[in-house]
């Protein structure tokens, strides 16, 4: 079959004949042209049935040319890149492009779904509330696979989409959304002007319904007007022509949304190409010259294969040479209908009739109807006949009450242009009726928006054009140029005149959103049922609620309604316009954020190192950190790291804690700052020592912890925990800023300058005389616990060095600046391998804290006070602080309050997890006596047993008493005994040591 | 959306965070427990002009103080906290 397109014109179009595309439709092969899209291929080859419809499973055929395209919905490609609900008017055409029709089973022509008309009355108006609201248990397990199955869209691929998606910013004066002759000629004015411009076109092509409807401009036709006019753009310095792009949002201050849809044109994108591009442009002022779309008249059979749109008809035949029908008919109610009577006269297609409802028609096209020999009957169509195949004749109701009947295989319908009123509305805009027109349009418009042309309901080519080319010069003078815009093109003014016409009654299912099979007569349903407001119709009918949004079947919806309560159209009113214009796939939002590319990724100064050394890596926030490093012959991770456990104990250690915020604090009142911002005080601390910190939040609870040291008098080292390195950052320049402004301080993050090391363990000291310049004292002496000051490294590089304990060992912290990490991390492996040094990850670190009974993120909750914490005592009691006052509150102080408490099974075999409730002993379990629960547990390598921390009602007053661990969870039930949160080294002697 | 920053110019919203009402002044020291608990938990939540602490976190880190309707969404001032820059108040 490929080959034979019986329906292409043997000259014209704005095609390329000598480009033959070959295509499949439904596994048909079948052949185009270069500037063909899906559908006007199908055309070409005489394809009038291309779906079916949504609920009746009725037969449809394609309504439009653009994309309010409501019926010829297809899925695109195959496999991974398959693209359901895409629409054909708007696909172009490639070579190899494969197509298949939707809801359809098991073929489009034999569709055992069609039994659904058998059962319109359950598919009514309303029939999701009404059918299925009983037995509940059905929806779910029914009703609504059910539904799914017989009524969905398209499917969807099910695999990873394997392309690539893009995001962009676009900066310009004026933003231009249309290429008709409104927007080309904004474009003129605004580029001569000396604007940058940004000129977006859905379409491939440039031109609007130029490229169909032709004209004559200063004195020229169309085509060759577009050709120089595109020549003067391109030639302008800051004129930007997107095609292929359409603008589907504007947000606040000026930011419009618009998807490039940069190679859907190609089977699949050429390497290392995008797909699509999320554009986000700013600009100063925008031109929406997005036309108008045709409307149809609502009639029994109007979805009917066959039946199209007057305007997408002549689309077909003028822009792609592609004949919808050879003997066509037209149902009209204005002037601008006829013109498809012209373009297919000019074609040489045979006209069967014209259906006018106006009484009027022009002696112009009286003549014309003579000269074709056919007849022009005032009146309507009431029915269709005509199935599968398309139409085969229509019958028409005389004005007067007669009736007639006309054999034609297609028939072309105009109810008018509704002005494209989205963009200008997407701000809670209400759109104004304009009677002349019959039709909506814009009511003022977002700031710095203005609308022109069909968009702004000026339908002939010369208000067109003056309106577009005033706009564009406005905006440009608007955006500070000053340039001249020359002269405006000009154009006549077509004749316009219209009878408002939306519904003609009869029998049979007449559609008014076809998309979503909502009928004329369940618009009166839902009339008759109370629902009349227009945003109840829509939810109860889900009329416009299709992925066409109802741009085609709106207006003509709200006509009804308004018909059949009596109101006008105006009273009726408009449902909220939204964003976006067209469907947006979700892969262009996020755009090159997805799989490990969805955040940003930190790495650790030893990252490469411990990922040479097979560590195994855990994500803490954006930062991967080695959790522990396996050896041959290990079999678990316990055995790893119960390993690292005891070699920091008994020997010597070290764990990358570079992740830590590092913020340092500069000025003469950094002291007092930093104890407005503590519980305790930081003011008296001597210069070379470190002391643990821990600050509230306004509201009393604990925010954050962590040591601060002195390194000079005016100048402090704070760190805080790797989860809260941010927000305490932000929370201090509020402090400073805004609460305590008459400070002379100032914050800086030096969190990602500083690579941080802890060492720990007995040998630390060996270690550390192995890399620090043999000058520097490190005894106990002269450097003693909760010391902190810089010392020089052997080769020279100055480091930090800090005597502070985590894991309750003789420990440092050392800091180098973070390019020197990975060769301190190398450095200490060398120097520490006669000291067996053992690098040790999250893991062993959360171990030797819990055994110290070190406070962490599962206690530091945001819902734990300072005494909670067992760290009450900190607070000071001679100064003001954030969170000092609400922390003094009744319930933050209650006696009986959760408190952090040791944990351990009172049987030592048992596992402890965390999460599990605390129950007194011998009770049931219920909400009734939960009394806390276990927050961090731990396989204690040093009491050989499982322990872990709790937050306990009373605890700390608790010690030795066994109460009952309930984990519903885990369906696990066990006795634990309260006991000193302090597992190990109680007196603190080795960190001391 | 896109706010002046006074030191960075015209940046979009994502460098900046949200905090809320800025109208509420923080209470000195000797303020009563009541006193303090409007501060912390008493917001106004204007369908209007309001005034509101923003965070240039994405920028140069200043606390920003804005005057925004809350309805169109139009920023009317964009003024630095009385601490923010280098130079500390009264200096
Ligand atoms: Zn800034």
């Amino acid at each position: 079959m490929a080959g034979v397109q019986a329906n292409r014109l043997a000259n014209g179009g704005l095609i390329d004949r000598l480009v033959s595309l070959n295509f499949r439709f439904d596994g048909k092969s079948f052949s185009g042209f270069q500037g063909d899209t899906l559908a006007s291929a199908l055309v070409a080859n005489g394809v009038k049935l291309v779906g079916r419809s949504f609920k009746y499973h009725r037969p449809r055929g394609i309504l439009t040319a653009g994309s309010e395209e409501p019926n010829a919905l297809v899925e695109l490609r195959s496999g991974a890149r398959c693209e359901p609900n895409t629409k054909a008017t708007t696909a172009e055409l490639y070579e190899g492009l494969e197509a298949a029709s939707q809801n359809r089973w098991p073929s489009l022509r034999h569709d055992l779904m069609a039994v659904n008309q058998l059962f319109a009355p359950i598919f009514v108006a309303g029939f999701y509330y009404k059918t299925f609201m009983w037995p509940a248990k059905f929806w779910e397990a029914i009703y609504e696979p059910a539904i799914r199955r017989a009524a969905g869209l398209g499917r969807a691929a099910g695999i990873a989409d394997p392309d690539h998606y893009d995001k962009a910013w676009a900066h310009c004066d004026v933003l231009i959304a249309g290429s008709g002759p409104a927007g080309l000629a904004a474009a003129l004015a605004a580029g001569r002007s000396g604007a940058r411009v940004i000129l977006c076109e859905e379409d491939f092509a440039l031109g609007g319904r130029l490229l169909s409807d032709g004209g004559t401009i200063d004195g020229m036709p169309a085509a060759e007007w577009i050709s120089r006019t595109l020549t003067e753009l391109v030639a302008l310095p800051d004129v930007r022509i997107m095609t292929r792009t359409t603008l589907f949002g504007v947000y606040d201050g000026g930011t419009y949304g618009a998807l490039e849809r940069v190679n859907d044109h190609l089977p699949s994108p050429p390497e290392h190409q995008v797909r699509q591009r999320l554009w986000r442009i700013v600009a100063k002022r925008c031109v929406v010259a997005a036309g108008a779309i045709e409307r149809p008249i609502v009639f029994a059979g109007n979805d009917t294969p066959g039946v199209m749109m007057a305007s997408a008809m002549r689309t077909y035949v003028a822009r792609y040479a592609a004949t919808p029908a050879r003997r066509i008919a037209l149902f009209t109610n204005n002037e601008d209908g006829w013109r498809t009577v012209e373009t297919a006269l000019g074609a040489g297609l045979q006209v069967a009739a014209v259906v006018d409802a106006r009484p009027d028609v022009s002696p112009a096209h009286r003549s014309l109807a003579s000269k074709g020999g056919f007849p022009v009957l005032n009146g309507s169509v009431s029915a269709v006949d005509g199935g599968k195949d398309g139409v085969s004749k229509i019958s028409v109701s005389l004005t007067g009450g007669a009736r007639a009947e006309v054999e034609a295989d297609g028939l072309a319908v105009s109810g008018g242009w509704n002005p494209a009123v989205g963009l200008t509305s997407y701000h809670r805009g209400r759109p104004k009726w304009q009677d002349n027109i019959a039709a909506f349009v814009p009511d003022g418009a977002p700031p710095g928006m203005v609308a022109v042309g069909a968009a702004n309901g000026a339908f002939t080519l010369g208000a067109c054009l003056s309106q577009g080319f005033a706009a564009g010069a406005q905006a440009a003078r608007d955006a500070g140029r000053s340039g001249k815009a020359g002269s405006v093109p000009v154009a006549a003014d077509e004749a316009f005149s219209l009878t408002p016409l939306w519904h003609v009654a009869g029998k049979g299912k007449a559609f008014v959103d076809q998309q979503h099979d909502v009928t004329a007569s369940d618009i009166e349903l839902a009339q008759r049922e109370g629902f009349e407001s227009v945003e109840h119709l829509k939810r109860y009918t889900t009329l416009g609620m299709a992925t066409d949004q109802g741009k085609t079947s709106n207006v003509a919806g709200l006509a009804i309604m308004a018909a059949v309560t009596g109101k006008s159209i105006p009273e009726t009113g408009t449902t909220i316009y939204r964003p976006p214009y067209v469907p947006v796939a979700i892969g262009a939002f996020a755009g090159h954020h997805r799989d490990e590319n969805f955040h940003a990724t930190r790495l650790t100064p030893s990252h490469h190192w411990a990922a040479e050394q097979g560590a195994i890596f855990v994500d803490t926030g954006l930062w991967k950190r080695a959790q522990w490093y396996p050896r041959a012959g290990e079999k678990d991770w316990l055995e790893s790291v119960t390993r690292e456990v005891k070699a920091v104990r008994s020997g010597v250690g070290f764990c990358d804690v570079s992740t830590l915020g590092k913020i340092d604090v500069h000025g003469p009142d950094a002291g007092a700052f930093l104890d407005r911002v503590y519980i305790n005080t930081f003011s008296n601390l001597a210069v070379g020592k470190a002391r643990y910190g821990l600050m509230l939040r306004e509201d009393g609870m604990v925010y954050d912890d962590g040591t601060t040291s002195r390194l000079a008098e005016e100048q402090y080292f704070l760190t805080t925990t790797t989860a809260k390195a941010g927000p305490v950052m932000q929370h201090l320049e509020f402090c400073r800023q805004v609460l305590f402004p008459e400070l002379d301080v100032q914050l800086t993050s030096v969190s990602d300058q500083w690579a941080q090391f802890s060492i720990a363990g007995p040998k630390t000291r060996d270690l550390l005389r192995e890399i620090v310049d043999p000058a520097e004292d490190l005894s106990n002496e002269g450097f003693p616990f909760m010391g902190a000051r810089e010392v020089a490294l052997r080769g020279g590089i100055k480091a930090r060095l800090f005597r502070i304990s985590f894991s309750g060992e003789m420990a440092f912290e050392i800091s180098v600046p973070a390019r020197h990490g990975d060769a301190l991390v190398r450095n200490l492996m060398q120097a520490g391998a006669p000291f067996g040094v053992t690098p040790y990850g999250t893991e062993a670190l959360s171990v030797m804290r819990i055994e110290k009974g070190h406070v962490a993120g599962p206690e530091l909750s945001g819902t734990t006070t300072a005494a909670d914490l067992g760290l009450g005592k900190m607070m000071s009691t001679k100064k003001d602080f954030v969170g000092r006052v609400m922390a003094g509150r009744e319930a933050l102080v209650a006696a009986d309050r959760q408190v952090v408490v040791g944990i351990k099974p009172t049987d030592k075999a048992s596992r402890l997890r965390s999460g599990a409730h605390v129950i007194p002993k011998s009770e049931i379990p219920g909400p009734g006596n939960d009394q806390g629960y276990v927050t961090s547990v731990c396989f204690s390598p040093t009491l050989d047993q499982w322990i872990g921390l709790g937050l306990v009602e009373r605890g700390r007053e608790r010690i030795g008493e066994i109460v009952h661990a309930h984990d519903p969870l885990r369906g696990e039930d066990y006795d634990v005994e309260l006991c000193n949160p302090v597992f190990y080294d109680p007196d603190g002697g080795r960190q001391r040591g | 959306m896109r706010i002046v920053c006074p030191f960075c110019g015209e940046r979009e919203l994502g460098e900046f965070t949200y905090l809320g009402d800025a109208k509420p002044q923080r209470p000195a020291a000797d303020a009563s427990e009541d006193a303090v608990y409007d501060y912390v938990y008493l917001r106004d939540n204007i369908a209007g002009v309001m005034s509101e602490h923003w965070y240039h976190g994405g920028g140069c880190r200043s606390w920003l103080k804005i005057t925004r309707n809350t309805l169109t969404h139009e920023i009317s001032t964009v003024e630095p906290a009385a601490g923010a820059g280098a130079a500390k108040v009264g200096a």
